[in-house]
């Protein structure tokens, strides 16, 4: 390495920066300045075209009335929210939404520490069990949730099967408006739970472990230390999980598009993929981008929300 | 000196327990790891049957034998030949364009001054705020105007920018000694020069890490393509599958969960390979970011 910048030093120089002492310093300044901006000049042309141009124009296009494909937008002024606001439909999404986001990250959540806390004995063989365990997070969603689809077959489904064990009737997981959202549940935590279980192992392997010891020492009892000394110690992990986990499970779509398409009867309409639905299939762009603002105001609610309490509620 | 008898009963004693408490936590993993691993495991043995021992139950663990044929009908049941083409390219072009492109943004960030930098650096920071889905309406009608619709333009350029990468890189390239680009300084190295010669070299590890994450998020890509791409031809690997289901009706389940190893393998072969390093990259982007 230093091999390298010895000979190029030995190069002749006419391709590098004058020095300091033959130019002037404005204008060494201003080739620092224009390099600056040359260098992030990719980065935020996209970002600005591709990021932040949207919101606006997304803002924009909630208050007309289009379809896509006509030349002109008629503006509705707040037509599209008020519409959105009294539609039954949207409600129930939304309540689907909650509950496949909730539902997903507690029980994910509780698992994954379970699962970290195995792991974070010293036994061999623990990155075989850790790469099984991760693996489902780097799985390509829509092709994993195609083999769900199979698994959940209720005449010859892997999971009929394990029911039957214990002599369970296998729902029609995936027919059922009562089972269908259970199924993607299922999915969503199976999907997601690589991904926790390697935080939390990483935040266990940071928790200092004499505190644990001298809680034992001072004769406090295994669940008493993990309760009163682990717990408290992971919180910000915790907090951490809870947070990105909820806006990730709140942005669901492709398990939902590759599974059940929403069906049946709705039951796994999800925010987004109702949003996807009103703006690609039925080409509604003012109501969709009405629901694309809602989703914006929810997600940076819930950011604010984090940057916010990380500071009060979360135990250093 | 020796070991008195009693001292070595003990030292077993605790040895025997260290074991006996080891058998219940491999229980326990082993559990989790088959409920885990049993999609997989599904996949492939489905993937390998006759059709015949698949619409079957109870089910065949494993096929009576092994049909092959499967994967050559699968392959043939739709244009997977041009799928992989375009996943390959759209995949490998976008992942250079993100590393590339976040790579001199974090040099800049880190090791150039200019007034004000760190609000710039928040302003990146924000997109990842910004949630994807926000942004679907206004970029497909960007691209139909300028006509990228259906391209590979369509499925590269609107995702080539990149917020998390910066933030890792620059966060690297902050850590590496002073003393080295003063070192490139003085040697009379420009910032092209150090960012090739000095930075590059250095971050190796991170860029390495970067590079295959973001390969794996531009291969499992599916809302973005499904929106832009409207045609067969087009169709990268995961929509191409979902295709492929919509046209068989969905129960030839052989050739389907032959048709989906086609698209994991490849990604599956990459996370065995560089397990330790996809790991340790996640995790500590979970815990910087």
């Amino acid at each position: 390495m230093t091999g390298d910048l010895q000979r190029t030093s030995d190069q002749p120089k006419n391709l590098s920066v004058p020095s300091g002492a033959t130019s002037p310093g404005w204008r060494r300044h201003l080739k620092e300045r224009l390099t600056f901006l040359a260098f992030i000049a990719p980065n935020f042309i996209l970002f600005t075209i591709f990021t932040f141009w949207p919101i606006f124009f997304t803002a924009y296009l909630s208050l007309t009335d289009w379809n896509m494909i006509r030349l002109t937008r008629k503006m509705v002024g707040l037509q599209n929210y008020q519409q959105l606001f009294a539609t039954p439909l949207f409600y129930k999404v939304v309540g689907i939404t909650l509950l496949f986001a909730f539902t997903t990250v507690v029980i994910r959540m509780a698992i994954s520490l379970f699962l970290a806390m195995l792991l974070n004995q010293k036994i061999p063989g623990r990155s075989l069990f850790r790469g099984i365990i991760f693996s489902p997070h780097v799985t390509t969603t829509a092709a994993a949730a195609m083999v769900w689809v199979f698994v959940f077959d209720s005449n010859f489904g892997l999971l009929k099967w394990f029911l039957d064990i214990f002599n369970i009737r296998s729902p029609k997981w995936l027919s059922d408006p009562k089972w269908a959202i259970w199924a993607v549940i299922i999915v969503a935590i199976w999907k997601t739970i690589g991904f926790s279980t390697v935080v939390y192992l990483a935040g266990l392997q940071s928790v200092d472990k004499e505190l644990q010891e001298a809680a034992l020492v001072d004769g406090a009892n295994a669940w008493h230390v993990f309760r009163h000394v682990t717990l408290p110690l992971l919180s910000p992990v915790t907090f951490f999980l809870m947070v990105t986990g909820i806006i990730g499970a709140l942005q669901t779509f492709d398990i939902v598009s590759v599974m059940t398409g929403g069906g049946p009867l709705e039951s796994t309409k999800t925010y987004v993929f109702y949003l996807y639905e009103t703006a690609f299939q039925q080409f509604r762009a003012g109501y969709a981008s009405a629901l694309a603002m809602v989703f914006f105001v929810v997600i940076m609610a819930v950011t604010l929300f984090q940057t916010r309490m990380a500071r009060r509620w979360v135990h250093y | 000196m020796t070991i008195n008898p009693q001292h070595q009963a003990l030292i077993r004693q605790r040895n025997i327990r260290k074991v006996l408490q080891a058998v219940p936590v491999y229980i326990l993993l082993v559990l989790a790891s088959v409920v885990i691993g049993a999609p997989f495991f599904w996949m492939i043995t489905t993937a390998l049957k006759p059709f015949a021992e698949v619409a079957i139950y109870p089910p065949k663990w494993i096929p009576s034998y092994i049909r092959w044929e499967n994967f050559v009908e699968a392959w043939q049941s739709a244009p997977f030949a041009r799928f992989y083409v375009n996943s390959v390219f759209v995949s490998v072009t976008s992942t250079i364009l993100q590393v590339g492109i976040g790579l001199f943004s974090a040099y800049a960030f880190a090791r150039i001054e200019f007034p004000r930098k760190d609000a710039l650096f928040l302003l990146v920071l924000a997109t990842m705020m910004i949630p994807g889905q926000m942004t679907l309406i206004p970029n497909y009608i960007t691209l139909s105007k300028l006509g990228w619709i259906n391209t590979y333009k369509a499925l590269i350029i609107p995702h080539a920018a990149n917020a998390f990468g910066t933030f890792m890189m620059r966060e690297n390239i902050m850590s590496l000694p002073g003393e080295l680009f003063d070192a490139a300084k003085i040697d009379g190295a420009g910032h092209l020069r150090t960012l090739k010669d000095l930075v590059i070299p250095l971050t190796r590890p991170i860029l390495g890490t970067l590079i295959l994450l973001n390969f794996i998020g531009h291969w499992n890509a599916y809302l973005w393509p499904l929106i832009v791409t409207n045609t067969a031809n087009m169709r990268t690997l995961p929509i191409g599958l979902v295709y492929m289901r919509m046209q068989e009706g969905g129960s030839i389940w052989n050739l389907m969960m032959a048709a989906t190893i086609f698209v994991t393998a490849p990604i599956l072969l990459i996370f065995i390979f560089n397990q330790k390093q996809l790991i340790e990259g996640v995790t500590r982007g979970a815990i910087k970011g």
